[in-house]
């Protein structure tokens, strides 16, 4: 898994509430059996002015003036700044892959859905919990931001705010740790839980 | 020490307990082509094997194609498509996972193939590469979507990490009027607590609204709770749950069934369990819904009209309005009833099951379509839905009423397959999403029961049965 530790960089500030994973990337570009490439395509129905598939050119479509992400002061920008429920419905993890892909390392929002905060750390984007206020606030904010995981902080040139985090969901972002050989090192209460569960309930 | 039902699920998994998050056993992972391709390669990547392949049950649905399909894999006319599904049957012979194939009778969508195999049991954990895996907690499993890299985990660990959620109750007290269906609860629970309203929470339903309520009615429920951002949904274990179980397929059966229906019977939360938050719903005030916006909470009465943005207070929520209304080409306190539609989508793991397709023939019966829908679609949920409403006759209701009869899948639900609307056009949908372009680019759609969907086509605009 990708680390993560700091980082600083100026915010896309995308002006609304409840973004869903649909939004994020659009299903035919979930046909892919891959996990990357996805970059070009997020935000694909607001991003273009025509209708995108997958396999097209993207540099040839015609591009949305109006929308932030297309906005060149913000091509460096490796922190989007969102409003609350952001990431809702659809399990995807193509939103992170594409969200990742695209240069996105850490989402500041007031809230996230539940399946994808957790798909982010899973491919090492920081999602930030803060408050509606605070958000607000950075809305009004340009300059740069400095991310730190390991001091649970979001810093502005005139304001530092803490976040909460999980200390497990740290540890392992932090350090780049796989998830799946962490688990694997509980094999033996495993393989022991599963026998008497088993015992418990046969018909499974 | 009393528990609520979803500690008691949570409980009875727990592989390893450590500070905030559990380890915990998965008994059953359903597969779909879409989001398990991914984790499939991963696993290769790694070298690692199956957990345990007996868990895991694969269905392909997202992709596949509603209309005529006998040639198989190859009648996938996306070749991207296509790759999607081949590969899942690849991945599935290689790492020896039971598959039900696209032209196999029980194909459907895994949401509602599950249950109907007996697949999803009562007192299971299960998992999906899918959101709308809790639509399995109608069975009181303790069941929710995942992500890919999760999907892989699972594969390769038959284990999740976890962190336990809150206690949500939502009761519905009383009864329902005749008209008022499952679809019509879980719409009017997200209108009033909102798509984020469930957000941490493990919802539990009950009342005398939802013991009253078929499995299949408690299905739809449970499946919308995760567009009100909850982790589960789930209805506790009673004698219809024994019954709908009994019998299917991976359904256990002679001395494990007894013993299985015993422990089945605990699964309720204990009369003084805690619940960090409680809802009353009173029954008698839920009417048969329509969504006008853009997210299933923006939902008003059938006889509603659309709001006006002026009279909310809230800036943030006003600007929501005026987004969704925008996109939806609605004015504000536009009566829904006037709203002409395109077409009609009967169909995805929200409703397509026998007792949807029921309700929505018995609304179609003897009438026809109106002269301005394009196309009124009807997708059962599985192959064995599709071949019971033949059985019963339904598919020629349908037909006279000059609706299309299909083969099963997400169909129109997502649109990854040739089923989508077009820029412009307006859909009533039994469908669980309203999202922008959800079911096409540029297209509007509205999200109702399977009676309203039905009425609606009759009528060419949203409509209640009676009328």
């Amino acid at each position: 898994m990708k680390k993560f530790t700091s980082l600083r960089s100026i915010a896309t500030p995308l002006d609304r509430a409840n973004i869903d994973t649909d939004a994020i990337i659009p299903k035919q570009f979930l046909k892919s059996i891959k996990k990357s490439g996805f970059g070009p395509n997020l935000f694909d129905e607001w991003r273009y002015l025509d209708h995108g598939e997958p396999g097209m050119d993207n540099s040839k479509r015609p591009i949305n003036p109006e929308f932030v992400l297309n906005n060149p002061k913000y091509s460096e920008a490796q922190i989007l700044l969102t409003r609350r429920n952001f990431g809702c419905g659809s399990s995807r993890e193509h939103a992170p892959w594409a969200l990742e892909d695209f240069g996105f390392r850490a989402i500041i929002a007031p809230s996230f859905a539940d399946i994808f905060y957790n798909n982010c750390f899973k491919n090492g984007i920081l999602p930030v919990v803060l408050s509606s206020e605070i958000v607000d606030g950075l809305f009004e904010y340009t300059g740069n931001i400095i991310i730190d995981l390991h001091d649970q902080s979001v810093t502005t040139d005139t304001h530092s705010f803490e976040f909460n985090v999980d200390p497990e969901r740290k540890r392992r972002l932090i350090n780049g740790l796989d998830d799946i050989s962490l688990t694997l090192q509980y094999e033996d209460q495993i393989r022991l839980f599963e026998t008497k569960h088993f015992k418990q309930y046969p018909w499974l | 020490m009393s528990q609520t039902l979803y500690d008691k699920l949570m409980s009875a998994h727990i592989v390893h307990d450590q500070d905030g998050a559990a380890l915990i056993y998965i008994d059953r992972q359903l597969i779909h082509e879409v989001t398990s391709p991914q984790a499939f390669e991963g696993l290769t990547l790694a070298g690692r094997k199956i957990w345990r392949n007996k868990s895991n049950l694969a269905v392909p649905d997202h992709n596949v194609p509603t209309t005529e399909r006998s040639s198989g894999v190859s009648s996938i006319a996306d070749p991207v498509s296509r790759l999607q599904v081949e590969t899942l049957d690849k991945n599935c012979e290689t790492f020896e996972i039971n598959e039900i194939q696209m032209n196999d009778i029980r194909q459907g969508i895994v949401h509602v193939i599950g249950p109907e195999q007996g697949a999803t049991l009562p007192g299971m954990s299960i998992v999906c590469g899918d959101s709308h895996t809790t639509t399995h907690g109608a069975l009181g499993a303790l069941a929710f979507g995942i992500g890919t890299s999760e999907v892989e985990h699972v594969l390769a660990t038959g284990c999740l990490w976890q962190n336990k959620a809150k206690n949500m109750r939502i009761e519905v007290k009383g009864q329902l009027a005749n008209d008022v269906s499952a679809k019509d609860v879980a719409l009017y629970v997200i209108g009033k607590i909102g798509t984020a309203g469930g957000t941490g929470f493990a919802i539990e339903f009950c009342g005398a609204s939802i013991r009253d309520m078929s499995i299949e009615g408690r299905m739809t429920l449970c499946n919308m709770s995760i567009e009100a951002g909850a982790k589960v949904g789930i209805v506790a274990v009673d004698d219809k749950t024994i019954n709908y179980v009994k019998g299917r397929p991976f359904s256990p059966v002679g001395e494990n069934w007894n013993s299985a229906v015993k422990y089945w019977k605990t699964l309720h939360s204990d009369s003084d369990s805690n619940f960090d938050e409680s809802i009353l719903i009173d029954a008698s005030l839920i009417k048969p819904q329509v969504t006008w916006g853009t997210s299933p909470e923006m939902v008003v009465d059938i006889n509603g009209s659309t709001p006006d943005p002026k009279l909310e207070k809230d800036e943030v929520k006003a600007e929501s309005i005026r987004n969704a209304l925008k996109y939806i080409h609605l004015k504000p306190n536009t009566s829904m009833s006037s709203v002409a539609i395109d077409k009609v989508f009967i169909g995805s793991c929200t409703n397509s099951r026998i007792e949807d397709l029921r309700i929505a023939a018995s609304v179609a019966k003897g009438k026809k379509i109106a002269h301005n829908i394009k196309l009124a679609l009807v997708v059962p949920g599985s192959g064995l839905v599709k071949k019971q409403a033949e059985d019963e006759g339904l598919d020629k209701i349908f037909k006279d009423a000059g609706f299309e009869w299909r083969e099963p899948g997400c169909s129109m639900c997502l649109a990854m397959n040739a089923d989508k609307l077009e820029a412009g056009e307006r859909c009533a949908s039994t469908s669980n999403r309203n999202f922008e372009g959800r079911q096409g680019q540029g297209s509007f759609t509205h999200l109702v029961s399977p009676a309203i969907a039905a009425a609606s086509a009759i009528a060419g605009h949203f409509s209640g049965v009676e009328s």
